[in-house]
């Protein structure tokens, strides 16, 4: 690692002042991808700025028809957690226990790596990200590689997702790290049919070929009918674009059937 | 920077570089080579150890997050003449080969087990030690011991 200076502020105004005075600062969350970074110098952020000593980041609140995740809420406390056993269960497939209990919602999804988990929820619920600037709908929130509508030095504060009337998560995980070669995440909320996919593309997407599909039936047998250009999807050793367009199938297909 | 954490019940006052690594602070400064680091690049899980009650990379923690926390290392948990059911265990169903991974293989099962919401089978054995690479590959036996200690802990 390159030398850089920890800080760890007790709020966010003190994290936001010495963000404003580094030369080239990073938040850090769980560290579960930061540090790697960092010790294989592919980073050298001038000061490392720690949000773990901030108390009032972490923790599940339910208010009713919505839940709320602190950001810096571990994976492992999400994967316990019961008012949306769909998110539960994708937390809990995230990396490894050792992961879990250090990895972070807020960390994660700032970091819009294009296999994470949470994006694919966060997009397919109707979830919205506070910060400490503003909140943005979760449909916005994505908008590249390793890219988010976050501002510099701009704080995730939590995470709000509304309850769905039921939901699912389907994922083929890269057998060596965990991560996600595709995962889809389908969530009905009354009449409606919202579907996530993360994995396939630069960042998690909204597949609305299918929710159009699915609300006419809503039955595995409709993800054959629905339209999708893997063209532009990620093609790397682990699965070629055409490889991901077909997983995206067999999981949206895996998702809506555990739901019918 | 100055750090104090407690490691194995013992507090400690250390002044480390801002850039530390937990698993070097506890094997460099603190002489508790027992915290093996394997891949270093937080796959491989030798260097687990328990912070604040939780299984964690201790090669992926920086020693400013582990400020103020408590930590157990493999040599906080038995001696020889006293093992810890898990260690006994592994000694009695030969769940070691090398012995690289062991330190993180009973750091973690200890947790596993600590946590389990009732009785772990197999299965959830195997899916809670996804993070322990044995490069012996002896994963049969570790899964016995891992089965074994857990009565042994409850009834410990």
């Amino acid at each position: 690692m390159y030398q850089f200076n920890y800080h760890r502020p007790a709020s966010l105004d003190e994290a936001a002042s010495l963000m404003a005075g580094a030369d080239d600062g990073t938040y850090l969350s769980g560290g579960m991808t930061l540090i790697p970074t960092l010790k294989q110098r592919l980073a050298a952020p001038s000061d490392v700025i720690d949000l773990g000593g901030i108390g009032a980041l972490s923790g599940i609140t339910d208010n009713g028809n919505t839940i709320s995740v602190g950001a810096m809420t571990r994976h492992a406390e999400v994967a316990a957690s019961n008012a949306i056993p769909a998110l539960a269960d994708l937390a809990g497939q995230i990396g490894d226990a050792h992961v879990r209990n250090r990895g972070t919602i807020g960390g994660s999804i700032a970091n819009s790596d294009p296999a994470a988990d949470y994006p694919a929820a966060v997009v397919a619920l109707d979830s919205t990200i506070h910060t400490t600037e503003r909140s943005i709908a979760g449909g916005d929130f994505f908008q590249g590689l390793f890219e988010t509508a976050l501002d510099e030095g701009e704080i995730i504060t939590s995470v709000e997702f509304t309850k769905p009337t039921s939901a699912a998560y389907a994922k083929f995980p890269n057998p060596a790290s965990r991560y996600a070669v595709v995962g889809v995440f389908v969530a009905r909320c009354g009449d409606a049919t919202c579907v996530g996919v993360t994995g396939a593309g630069p960042c998690a997407f909204r597949w609305s070929e299918l929710e159009a599909e699915l609300a006419k039936s809503f039955s595995a047998s409709a993800v054959a009918n629905a339209a999708l250009d893997h063209s532009e999807f990620n093609a790397d050793i682990h699965a070629s674009a055409e490889f991901r367009g077909n997983l995206v199938r067999v999981m949206a297909e895996r998702a809506v059937a555990s739901l019918t | 920077m100055e750090i104090s954490i407690t490691v194995n019940g013992r507090s400690e006052a250390l002044d480390v570089p801002d850039n530390a690594l937990l698993a070097d602070v506890l094997r460099e400064r603190l002489g508790l080579t027992g915290t093996h680091v394997g891949c270093d690049t937080s796959q491989c899980g030798a260097c687990v150890v328990h912070m604040d009650g939780a299984a964690v990379k201790s090669c992926t923690v920086l020693a400013g997050q582990a400020n103020g926390a408590e930590v157990t290392t493999i040599e906080g948990i038995g001696n020889p003449d006293n093992l810890h059911p898990m260690q006994a265990a592994f000694r009695e169903n030969h769940a070691l080969q090398c012995g690289f991974c062991t330190p993180g293989m009973i750091m973690s099962a200890i947790d596993l087990v600590q946590k389990a919401d009732g009785q772990l089978d197999e299965g959830d054995v195997r899916d809670g030690l996804e993070g322990n690479l044995c490069r012996c590959t002896g994963y049969h036996n570790i899964v016995k011991a891992v089965l074994a200690a857990q009565d042994d802990m409850k009834s410990a």
